[in-house]
């Protein structure tokens, strides 16, 4: 391969100058005129009820409102995996603030004031407020309905139960293995939930005008699977994906929260009853925990076998997710560590049981890490304990038992090429593995810890990516692609492999956010998998434009055609050097020949990319026989932490995280994800903590009570170390990373303490509180 | 039972009609159009909706409408109208962005501080910006912006 200029260089971020003079949009940003409508919602006080009756006349004859909604008005179900969700509530409620009827009006404070007048009688049922309690043989159940639901084929829910997937993963005997293990050890691991806190809040605008046809603007990472979804539920109206458009302005920060639909689809339904009316829901802060999706919750079990050498004989990790009230999306958490819950380590003998259980709290869901952050503290706390037990090297028994490309996973698929190993060798040597540091308060105490993750994109296995590349007059292109940028980068990225081909600067290239009319179709912006999906489909695109350029000179110009090459905006010919023809010349107005017709056109190209070898069914016993994840991306991490022993109170020295990305396509962009989502995943260890009371209800849905990071709270240091094991199918060897760097934070900092103070705690978070109340219980304190 | 306040915005003189309970934030967004001061919380807490009146970085969610009567208030709108000034140049180059959402209530926090201290501490940098939540960028890539010698003239 020719050196490459653009890709794997920094390169400046093409929404640069929008989002730092103000001028992004969001969506709250846009304006409507003067019909736009508000719409607010009256929510259930209880978390499990019946809803007796509705009484919407003290609302309605508020000067102002339009109309008050409720379930009535949409008897429809929806869901992305699983359709078990509904528009507004139907003849029951599920969790604490979930939607119960809206009220329209031409002005936000009048919609908020009506909405107090809505009188809702319902009449109360047991809640279930925990995984563990739904389980047992007299609870309650939430979904009777549950056999009915449409679902994926790969999801398994057990009827008359509240268990609404159950993803069984044998591999091997596990018997056999732990008979043949020197050590067993046996353990459970506690995770509670979790809140996505971007800045930006949820928000919806629908449109749908006398001609039948709905426009949405959404603060989304899914425009084309919002269109999906939106055009099937609403089908019973007459709706068909022709009619729907989607368009996603920038979005404040996603982290999986905007993935799917969550509260979007009142925007898409409420438009339809107000034709030629935008209608506009917007979340506030309190919703913004309580009403989209929360990471989910989860008690592990789990059991670990090995021989005195280091090697892993077997694995059983038996997880069961408190996963909400619906779990349309959040079932797919489930399946996915299902699948993987062993970590980046080739075993021989697997039972994974990953249990989906309903409860009546807020709906569970996708969150950066899908699951993995959550069954990483476990593994990954278990295997340094082990290493204690055995005395050995922590990092020897990760080294000895790392998965390699062509390992068997634990579906029977085998593992892609990957540089674990080298990820482990470096982060060992930028942390100073073996080398103790000391305080120079003799109250302080410094711990070192490792821990490696890996991870895959949760996908259907057709899911797809499109793009669209227009040039114009001067050269300068369009990029239109519907992977979302969700502040990652996608667009800049995208941006370098079309340059990198067509040797236009990414400073002419704009590439535009979604609108599912003009641009092609990308299942989601989720699973960190668009640097990889959608940067195969703008590379397939740039090769088409270049080939339709290359062709056209030589037809025209009667030029070699093996000749002919791209080289700084214009085509060049190996056999007559000096010559060059500017792209700009004919990339709209075409090539004029000798008989002074004109040739060619507007070069557009095309592009799309589908993993054609993933299927997605298997025995649903031991989930052999399919190939359901695309790739995995690994990686290691190290961490250096200062705790004061008689407070607990914890600073984070410095942590290293290498992961193998294939292929850097912007190291500055895998910089800005490394820490970021470090810091996002120390603060799920060390301080954020989702409370409900024993009704339900959250007891801190705001910035206030849940508190996420400051600039305060930054490690002092945090280093990132990129590995290039290239990815056979991915654009230049690239795989993603957005996930995986707060994927080990807990483990790293459990880890850490006990190398520190001899404590080990299980359950997150791990806060000074814990650390105190831990050396306390052990006599330390 | 509106009132008419008359200020300055962003250079330019203005006046609107507010409610006495209208929120400044609202007020500046739906009434004036400027739309750079974002809600992220509306309480006080992300300090995404900051501007500056008369000098000061204030929330502006925080702030009732007939309050500014008087006033100069400067949003992100205003900073850009001229040459990008070397802090926004700086934030490019660092990457203190991602999403980009936190942005505008960073910048106007550290256009205060660059304007009273042009080479401030890290520690001031931070102190600064202790009020603006970002869940993207970890901080680090802002106060590397900031600690630029491109913005924080040393030597
Ligand atoms: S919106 Fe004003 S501080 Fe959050
Ligand atoms: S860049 Fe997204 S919140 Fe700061």
């Amino acid at each position: 391969m020719n050196e490459l200029k653009v890709v794997g260089h920094s390169s400046e971020r093409v929404d640069s100058l929008e989002k730092i003079t103000g001028a992004a949009n969001y969506v709250d940003d846009l304006n409507f005129g003067p019909e736009l409508l508000y719409a607010y919602l009256v929510e259930s006080p209880c978390a499990h009820a019946e809803i007796r009756k509705i009484n919407t006349a003290k609302a309605e004859r508020v000067p102002g409102v339009v109309k008050v909604l409720t379930g009535k008005d949409f008897p429809l179900s929806f869901g992305l995996y699983m359709q078990d969700r509904y528009v507004l509530a139907q003849d029951r409620v599920r969790f604490v603030g979930e939607q119960v009827a809206a009220v329209v009006a031409r002005d936000p404070k009048i919609a908020k004031r009506a909405a107090a007048l809505v009188e809702v009688t319902y009449k109360e049922l047991p809640p279930v407020l925990n995984q563990m309690d739904a389980l047992k043989k007299d609870a309650p159940l939430l979904h009777p309905g549950l056999k009915a639901y449409k679902h994926v084929p790969w999801f398994f829910p057990k009827g008359d139960t509240n268990i609404a997937h159950w993803r069984k993963t044998r591999k091997g005997d596990t018997e056999k293995g732990f008979k043949q293990a020197d050590f067993v050890f046996e353990d459970v691991y506690t995770v509670p939930r979790y809140a996505h806190c971007a800045i930006e809040v949820h928000g919806a605008v629908g449109l749908y005008d006398a001609s039948g046809r709905l426009t949405v603007w959404t603060a989304s990472q899914s425009p084309y699977t919002q269109r999906n979804v939106f055009a099937e539920a609403l089908s019973p109206l007459g709706i068909s994906h022709k009619d729907v458009r989607v368009i996603t302005p920038y979005v404040g920060g996603g982290f999986g929260g905007k993935a799917g639909v969550s509260m979007e689809i009142l925007g898409a339904a409420f438009a339809t009853k107000f034709k030629g009316k935008p209608v506009k829901v917007m979340w506030n802060r309190a919703q913004e925990f309580y009403n989209t999706y929360q990471r989910q919750g989860v008690e592990a079990h789990l059991k670990v076998g090995m021989k005195r050498d280091g090697r892993i004989t077997a694995v059983e990790h038996l997880l069961y997710w408190d996963a909400g009230a619906y779990v349309e999306y959040g079932a797919n958490v489930v399946n996915a560590v299902g699948l993987s819950a062993t970590g980046p380590y080739k075993v021989d003998n697997i039972k994974i049981d990953s249990l989906c259980i309903y409860t009546n709290l807020p709906p569970g869901g996708p969150y950066r890490g899908f699951g993995y952050s959550e069954f990483c503290f476990g593994m990954e706390s278990h295997l340094t304990r082990i290493a204690k037990k055995l005395r050995m090297d922590p990092i020897e028994i990760r080294l000895k038992n790392a998965i390699k490309g062509g390992d068997t996973l634990a579906y029977g698929a085998h593992m892609n090429p990957n540089g674990l190993s080298k990820a482990i060798e470096e982060v060992s040597k930028e942390i100073g593995w073996g080398k103790k540091e000391q305080s120079s308060d003799p109250d302080k105490v410094i711990g070192k810890s490792f821990a490696c993750f890996w991870k895959a994109p949760a996908m259907p296995p057709n899911a797809s990516s499109s793009a669209f590349i227009k040039f114009n007059e001067d050269a300068s292109l369009n990029i239109m692609v519907s992977g979302m940028e969700i502040g990652q980068g996608l667009l800049t990225s995208m941006a370098q492999i079309a340059s990198e081909i067509l040797t236009v600067p990414v400073s002419k290239i704009r590439v535009e956010t979604p609108d599912t009319d003009r641009n092609p179709y990308e299942w989601q912006t989720v699973g960190s998998h668009v640097t990889w999906g959608c940067g195969n489909a703008v590379k397939k695109a740039a090769i088409d434009c270049r080939e339709q350029i290359l062709d056209l000179v030589h037809r025209t110009l009667h030029l070699e055609r093996e000749s002919l090459y791209l080289e700084d905006e214009a085509v060049k010919s190996r056999t007559k050097p000096g010559w060059e023809l500017p792209l700009k010349n004919f990339v709209i107005p075409g090539i004029q020949a000798e008989d002074f017709t004109f040739k060619g056109g507007p070069i557009m190209g095309r592009g799309v990319f589908m993993p054609e070898f993933t299927s997605a069914i298997s025995d649903p016993e031991t989930s052999q026989g399919g190939h359901p994840n695309v790739h995995y991306t690994t990686g290691a991490s190290g961490l250096t932490l200062e705790i004061d022993r008689r407070t607990g109170r914890m600073k984070v020295l410095k942590v290293v995280l290498a992961a193998d990305v294939g292929k850097a396509i912007n190291p500055d962009l895998i910089r800005g994800q490394v820490v970021g989502g470090m810091l996002q995943g120390l603060a799920t260890v060390l301080y954020e903590d989702m409370r409900f009371d024993a009704k339900g209800r959250m007891l801190n849905p705001n910035f206030t009570d849940y508190k996420i990071p400051t600039v305060m709270d930054a490690p002092v240091e945090t280093k990132t170390i990129i590995i290039e094991v290239p990815q056979p199918d991915g654009p230049y060897g690239a795989r993603g990373v957005g996930e995986h760097t707060m994927i080990p934070a807990a483990p790293l900092i459990a880890n850490a303490i006990e190398d520190a103070l001899g404590v080990r705690i299980t359950s997150m978070p791990i806060t000074a509180e814990k650390v105190v109340a831990a050396l306390k219980k052990e006599g330390k304190l | 039972m509106k009132k008419t306040i008359h200020f300055k915005l962003n250079g330019e003189k203005t006046s609107m009609d507010v409610a006495p309970n209208d929120v400044l934030l609202e007020a500046l967004r739906a009434n004036l159009g400027a739309k750079s001061p974002k809600c992220g919380c509306d309480r006080g807490d992300c300090g995404t909706c900051t501007v500056m009146i008369n000098g000061r970085a204030v929330r502006s969610c925080l702030i009732l409408a007939v309050e500014v009567e008087g006033c100069e208030i400067l949003t992100l709108e205003g900073v850009s109208k001229g040459r990008i000034a070397a802090l926004q140049r700086s934030f490019v180059k660092h990457n203190s962005f991602q999403c980009g959402f936190c942005a505008p209530g960073m910048i106007m926090s550290l256009t205060e501080l660059l304007n009273h201290k042009p080479t401030p501490t890290e520690e001031e940098v931070k102190e600064a910006i202790s009020g603006n939540l970002c869940r993207c960028t970890g901080y680090t890539q802002i106060v590397e912006g900031v600690m630029d010698p491109a913005v924080s003239k040393k030597r």
